[in-house]
């Protein structure tokens, strides 16, 4: 009982400083923390994906498009369950500022493969009757004040013109990690209002999605489909929605990077704050340790107060930042609206904010633990602090 | 009467490893801030420098890209045949058409895939940069599958160097030489020739005009002209502006992400400083009664220490930055979220980053030390006489 005692008092002799160092570990261990759970955000999109759906391409770049005729096509491909297609909208609402995916879909196919979208029978059936309508997650509905009823003006920038819309449906994710701030609807009007205004660009696909019966033959079926369509005007690559996900992320991957690398960044400096206190108090307590020498005890002994007492102030903050946490990523998933579509604060992040508190503790001892255990006795009691 | 600077500069020195870490924490905190702004702003002083002041861009309008604009051949007639067009150095007019479309190409070094703009120029179009130049190889002649390609990329892409292809758009592209563009977009960027890719990638339609004025000053009676015609669904930019519009989102996003976390970091770091002023004041609190004792002021002592705490913070400030100014020999590479295009820039210092991080600096030195100080002030003579 003597020795948790002894690290008790100590870690609340000097309690300003202690509140303080505590405090600073809080901020940095949320700060670490919100950053790591923006990274997962990012990824949000690769994580929801299924392995039974695979998604098939122009090959040069998403910004070609492919023939209405190649569904038939792929729909012949051995191992395709089924198959739909989504075109990229790229309206604005209002204004620019006001940034959320739109696509323009084929309902009947497509919402059956994506079961995660979870909408209500009759809102289902509104929205596959109205040619006009159109269906938005749960969250985009919230950040602009949408009723089911109300009329959605759109400005196209790739499709030029103003197009409505009349919302039939908000849908629910099935997950926590399922999109909830896009908005879908019927890609036959887009379609038939196109082939009235631009007739050359008509009848065409952004993207095909395929479901496929069984996961383990993604690859096979994937080249399949690409043989299918090789030497034409349009080929295409397939490949897992993950894997095209993932191609998404990969073009941003140098901030990503930047902003994983800035949240170690926040760990060193409340290192550097952390092995301060604990060099400061060290440094005061000196003759203390010489005395406690004198006594008897060695210098392991006083090296693991300073140890204990480092972690324990480490230890205090970490676990009350990562209680914090999931509070103030709420409150910045509300404040930054559809930015991020997905922001929970995941089980691994918060082993890693404990991990980094554990690490400055024991860090920030080493160098005060290794000179008191080792300073004469006789040095030390004539030393004043 | 002030406490001279030198007593005070010597309290920093004589607690050396407290000092350094302590400053070590601000300088951290600064690197940061410093780095990010660098970012933002080498974003935008390389998409302001790619275009030209008398430069004039037209796309449909409501497109926001080149890439999603679409001009037929009809309209670009209409818009070519305006008066005020220059004219350049072999007596034709300086208008070029141009397709502009992203094509899909691995990175060199991980092979990950990334859009890269890919534009059709003609001999006016080039005439309309001056500032690219090869640097390697030649000029891509007119009528072949051969193009040229910007610095970042061929150093970037695979196939993108000289004497290697590309293949898309069922063709197979040599690639004959390497332009530099000065720091600007176009480094990023490959160019073939504006016909040949028109076929290539079977398109009716531009995507954009580019003209040159031969009065800048008639800009907007120009603009007026295209915008007003019924027969034309056409805007006209500046050029400065199209180019300087595309870094707006990702600058912003850049700015505000690393405000938002450097201004939570100092607070780590205004924490150390706090208790570091602390620890200062109370192991002085004898040398701060002696020094009230032979009749320097209440306003004196608060001032040597908040002088200590900013000189901290200076440190850290200046060690930061210098930290940061390193950085400048990086080049990022990454898409712009407007464009969906592969984009490279360079962190770039300027002197408002120097005054802000060093602002920020001693800001972060003043908050830290400002109640400590406070609190050395207030102690009476006698009691911190006894203290020792």
């Amino acid at each position: 009982m003597f020795f948790p005692l002894l690290v008790a008092r100590n870690a609340l002799r000097h309690k300003l400083r202690t509140l303080l160092t505590v405090v600073g570990i809080v901020v940095a261990i949320v700060a670490f923390g919100l950053l790591r759970t923006v990274v997962d955000a990012w990824y949000a999109g690769a994580n929801a994906s299924s392995s039974t759906r695979l998604v098939t391409r122009n090959a040069v770049s998403l910004v070609f498009p492919m023939p209405t005729s190649y569904a038939q096509k792929i729909r012949q491909v051995d191992g395709v369950a089924g198959v739909s297609w989504a075109n990229w909208f790229g309206g604005v609402y209002v204004t620019e500022r006001n940034f959320f995916p739109q696509f323009a879909i084929d309902p009947a196919t497509y919402l059956p493969m994506y079961p995660e979208f979870l909408l209500s029978d009759d809102e289902r059936k509104a929205f596959l009757t109205d040619r006009a309508g159109a269906i938005v997650g749960r969250k985009l509905a919230a950040e602009y004040g949408w009723k089911v009823g109300d009329t959605i003006p759109l400005r196209g920038t790739i499709f030029p013109g103003t197009w409505s819309f009349t919302l039939r449906g908000i849908y629910a994710g099935a997950e926590q990690s399922t999109d909830e701030s896009t908005m879908f609807f019927h890609w036959s009007y887009l379609n038939e209002t196109v082939k009235q205004r631009f007739p050359r660009r008509a009848d065409q696909i952004g993207v095909f999605i395929v479901g496929i019966r069984d996961p383990a033959r993604a690859a096979e079926v994937s080249a399949a489909i690409d043989a299918t369509f090789r030497n034409s005007l349009a080929e295409t690559l397939t490949e897992t929605e993950k894997a095209f996900q993932l191609g998404f992320i990969a073009m941003t991957e140098t901030i990503l990077l930047a902003i994983r690398a800035v949240s170690f960044v926040v760990i060193v400096i409340i290192m550097a704050v952390m092995a301060n206190t604990m060099a400061m108090t060290a440094r005061e307590r000196h003759a203390e340790y010489a005395t406690l020498k004198a006594l008897g005890f060695p210098g392991a002994f006083i090296a693991g107060l300073i140890a204990a007492e480092s972690l324990a102030i480490a230890l205090a903050g970490g676990l009350l930042g990562i209680a914090l946490t999931i509070p103030v990523a709420a409150v910045f998933a509300g404040a930054v609206g559809t930015l991020f579509p997905v922001f929970i604060v995941a089980e691994g992040t918060m082993l890693a904010q404990l991990a980094a508190a554990l690490t400055v503790g024991v860090v920030a001892a080493i160098v005060p633990a290794w000179h008191a255990s080792r300073v004469p006795i006789v040095e030390g009691l004539r030393a004043v602090a | 009467m002030g406490i001279p600077l030198s007593y005070v500069l010597r309290n920093l020195a004589a607690r050396r490893l407290t000092t350094f870490l302590t400053a070590g924490g601000m300088a951290l905190v600064v690197y940061v801030f410093a780095t990010v702004l660098m970012l933002a702003a080498g974003l935008r002083a390389t998409l302001v420098a790619t275009g030209q002041p008398d430069n004039v861009v037209v796309i449909r309008r409501s497109a926001q890209t080149e890439v999603q604009s679409g001009i037929d051949r009809l309209q670009a007639g209409i818009v070519e045949s305006l008066p005020d067009i220059a004219t350049g150095s072999r007596g034709t007019r300086l208008v070029s058409r141009e397709p502009v479309v992203l094509i899909n190409l691995p990175k060199r070094e991980t092979g990950k895939p990334s859009n890269v703009t890919i534009r059709g120029v003609t001999e006016a179009g080039i005439e309309l940069r001056p500032q690219v130049r090869l640097v390697e190889g030649r000029m891509f002649r007119p009528g072949t599958a051969e193009v040229v390609t910007g610095r970042a990329i061929s150093g970037g892409f695979r196939g993108a160097g000289v004497g290697e292809t590309l293949r898309f758009a069922s063709r197979d592209w040599t690639v004959v030489g390497v332009f530099d563009a000065g720091r600007t977009a176009f480094d990023s960027e490959i160019w073939g020739d504006a016909e040949q890719l028109l076929q290539a990638f079977r398109r009716g339609a531009y995507s954009s005009l580019i003209f040159r004025l031969a009065d800048p000053g008639r800009f907007d009676a120009v603009k007026r002209e295209i915008e007003t015609d019924p027969r034309l669904t056409l805007e006209a930019k500046r050029e400065a502006r199209f180019y300087a519009d595309q870094s707006e989102t990702l600058a912003k996003f850049i700015s505000i992400l690393g405000t938002s976390i450097s201004v939570i970091f100092s607070i780590g770091a205004v924490i150390g400083a706090m208790i570091t002023m602390y620890a200062s004041v109370a192991s002085r609190t004898a040398e701060i009664g002696t020094l009230r004792a032979l009749g320097f002021s209440r306003g004196s002592v608060l001032a040597a220490f908040l002088v200590e705490a900013l000189a901290l913070g200076l440190l850290g400030g200046v060690l930061g930055l210098l930290a940061a100014s390193f950085m400048q020999v990086i080049t990022i590479s990454t898409t712009n979220f407007q464009t969906f295009a592969e984009l490279a820039f360079a962190f770039t210092l300027t002197p408002q980053i120097v005054l802000a991080s060093l602002g920020f600096s001693i800001a972060m030195g003043f908050v830290g030390g400002f109640l400590p100080a406070a609190r050395a002030a207030r102690l009476s003579i006698v009691d911190a006489l006894r203290a020792a």
